[in-house]
């Protein structure tokens, strides 16, 4: 194995300083060629090997033979997603381009396709979220009646499925596609609104602490230091232990604790941040000019300071929510976050999970657990090149 | 030194605030082990056993002393069971349960820093070298993704993909002791390789962005007109000068990753601390959550720690200190 590795990669060596000696020899020297490092012509020789490798899988996944087609099942729908998605964005973006006001075509003109496509999956997720209701075909807790139980996704009879439920049942027979929608509005509501929580107790202290400064700066700062040195997903199973104990007694929904545990630990972050945003501020002439005004202290921070730190808190505001979004779908995969019967795919993806096993025979029935996941991933990713871009764009990083 | 004490200072205070949250649940311990069917005497006995009877600080410093010492008290799970049973023998302590598992921990976390450490940094300056050309943007868009997706996400495609459809690697990593190293390093390949993909995404970006960050100084546009080759330009006049916060970064990451285990663990059966801490949650096993909390605070402050006292050593303006 690790033979064939390295005959591979010593071969490649070997065709990317032949495809450099030929290239010199074909084009009599040219620039290109005659400058180009070795590791240029071995990336060259790389990519060839990949892209051909992968467009070989592609047909292999269309094979006849289901063996085969099994096996590069997941490989050949991956490929068509990143297609579709890049066509779909690209689409986005040219959709962009002509219609809205003069701002919204301006900022699609300068937009890298990868920051379209974050901002097309965001819009869509947050119409499934706020529309969940009408759009999903059954209700989440919904055990429908006369449905079996584990319905391959597919919708195809020969392999399982049933064309009424596109997306399968699960193990106690109700409607994954509703259930994935109806995790939309859950999981991405508690998760923005737990962001929302963490930036207001965060910003709030933090730009406190920047103006104030002295005692108050000191003893927030000690306190979020230790807060801080506590490892964050650590902190909130612990956190989350305790609250589930006290959930029943007080008879509050452990949710409502999760939101403000995570927001809390969160908060820690947004503060470090706000603080050092709110100090540079600070010091600036037109907050002294304030100051001297006779402006009182909520003046200045939500009208001097807050409008001239929305950029970086902005930004931030998206890594934050990646963040939320990513512990919380975590707890839910570990059985102490958000709670049945309401859907969430964090929850999904732990019930379902058993089924990646049969991949090989029965491919389709493997895409259950993996759609929660997908889903997941598709929107921390999304947020994660929107956000890329937007610290690209007011960093001025151009090098 | 001055950081070594503040370290020291801010483990202490991490160990009171766990101890203080812990002690903020309903009811104690002694009847949280009887359960609901308990008489007065047999709770009483409980809680002088466990020294519950105890005011707060004295247990808190009883806590301590005995953590110190290595013993982090007996486990709720076991002495329930023990007392279920009529004997005290088998009352397992913390430590006992805690050592072999933070060992094969150690172990996941070794194998995957041996693998992410290197293919990090060497990636990161080719993305510097490469910087803005398809290579770099590729490799952005791919460490974007494996940075933000769930890790049980990537955990289950590499199961797919090398587990299932392609038998490389065994899905499920059940590790015992005396396991010969060769089969041990196989079952927790897969492990370390989800780990891998979440830890080098960001300390590769990390060592690009230090590196480019540099590349505007006028020592690099120097070396670039004496006609260096920018390979050269790179590991000779950058790369040291960008140790500091790659050192950081990776410290920061193997933090993670001695934390961040949690997930992977479960998802492979890895028997490892963290699957200890999600399981002793879940049955409350509150002695257990106690101890792998202060033990996965105390390895995020050591490796916090030393990413200070290394960047330190790495940059002389630093070490000699005027």
């Amino acid at each position: 194995m690790i033979l064939w590795i390295a005959a591979v990669l010593i071969g490649m060596g070997a065709l990317a300083w032949v495809f450099r000696f030929a290239g010199q020899a074909a084009t009599g020297n040219a620039p290109k060629f005659r400058d180009m490092p070795f590791g240029v012509a071995y990336g060259y020789i790389l990519a060839v090997l990949v892209v051909g490798w992968l467009i070989w899988a592609y047909f292999q996944g269309r094979s006849s033979d289901t063996a085969i087609a099994n096996k590069f099942f997941f490989l050949r729908i991956g490929i068509e997603g990143f297609i579709i998605f890049a066509i779909a964005a690209w689409l986005f973006r040219l959709a962009g381009r002509r219609v809205g006001t003069a701002w919204s075509r301006k900022m699609f003109r300068a937009m890298p396709l990868t920051a379209a496509f974050g901002v097309m999956i965001i819009l869509i997720y947050a119409i499934l979220a706020i529309f969940a209701g009408l759009l999903a075909p059954y209700g989440q807790e919904q055990i429908i009646p006369g449905v079996a139980a584990n319905i391959t996704p597919g919708g195809d009879p020969a392999l399982g499925g049933n064309p009424d439920f596109p997306l399968g049942t699960d193990q106690i027979g109700r409607d994954i596609l509703s259930r994935l929608i109806y995790g939309a509005q859950n999981t991405v509501g508690i998760a923005f609104a737990t962001t929302l929580l963490a930036f207001f107790l965060g910003g709030t202290f933090g730009f406190l602490a920047a103006t104030f400064g002295g005692w108050l700066d000191q003893v927030l700062s000690r306190m979020v230091d230790v807060l801080m040195a506590i490892p964050s997903l650590i902190f909130a199973l612990l956190l989350m232990t305790i609250a589930s104990v006290w959930a029943p007694r007080l008879g509050i929904p452990l949710t409502v604790f999760m939101v403000i545990i995570i927001a809390v630990i969160d908060s820690t972050r947004v503060f470090r941040l706000s603080r050092a945003v709110g100090q540079n501020i600070v010091v600036m002439d037109y907050i002294e000019a304030a100051k001297l005004r006779g402006e009182g202290f909520g003046y200045i921070i939500f009208k001097e300071i807050l409008p001239n730190a929305t950029a970086p808190l902005l930004a931030e505001f998206g890594l934050r929510f990646c963040f939320v979004f990513l512990t919380i779908a975590a707890l839910s995969f570990l059985g102490v976050g958000i709670q049945p019967p309401l859907a969430d795919w964090g929850t999904m993806v732990r019930d379902l999970s058993g089924f990646v096993n049969y991949a090989q025979f029965a491919p389709m029935a493997a895409t259950a657990p993996l759609l929660a996941a997908g889903a997941i991933a598709l929107l921390t990713v999304a947020v994660n090149f929107v956000v890329d871009w937007m610290l690209h764009k007011s960093s001025g990083l151009k090098e | 030194m001055q950081r070594l004490a503040l370290g020291l200072l801010t483990l202490l205070i991490v160990s009171v605030v766990i101890f203080v949250a812990v002690n903020m649940l309903p009811g104690d311990f002694a009847q949280a082990i009887l359960g609901q069917g308990a008489t007065e005497e047999s709770v009483a006995a409980i809680r002088r056993d466990l020294g519950l009877d105890q005011p707060m600080i004295t247990r808190y410093f009883d806590w301590l002393g005995g953590v110190v010492q290595g013993d982090f008290g007996a486990s709720f799970a076991s002495a329930n069971a023990a007392s279920f049973s009529g004997t005290t023998s088998g009352v397992k302590t913390v430590a006992q349960q805690i050592g072999p598992r933070f060992a094969n921990t150690m172990f996941l976390a070794a194998v995957t820093a041996v693998i992410a450490v290197p293919l990090s940094v060497t990636l990161g300056i080719l993305a510097a070298l490469y910087r803005n050309s398809v290579f770099d943007r590729a490799a952005n868009i791919f460490t974007l993704t494996s940075i933000s997706s769930p890790e049980f996400f990537l955990a289950y495609v590499l199961i797919l993909f090398l587990a299932v459809l392609n038998p490389i690697f065994p899905s499920l990593s059940n590790i015992y002791d005396g396991m010969a190293f060769g089969e041990r390093l196989n079952k927790s390949m897969l492990p370390a390789l989800v780990l891998t993909l979440v830890v080098t995404a960001h300390m590769m970006r990390m060592t690009r962005a230090a590196i480019i960050n540099l590349l505007a100084s006028p020592y690099i546009e120097m070396a670039r007109l004496k006609g260096m080759s920018p390979m050269r330009v790179i590991v000779k006049h950058a790369l040291p000068n960008a140790l500091a916060p790659i050192i950081n970064v990776v410290a920061l990451n193997l933090a993670y990753l001695i934390t961040g285990v949690v997930v992977v663990e479960v998802v492979f059966v890895y028997p490892g601390i963290g699957q200890l801490f999600v399981d002793s949650v879940k049955t409350r096993d509150i002695p257990v959550v106690q101890a792998c909390c202060l033990i996965f605070a105390a390895a995020y402050i050591l490796l916090n720690l030393t990413a200070d006292i290394m960047s330190i050593l790495s940059n002389p303006r630093l070490r000699h200190p005027k």
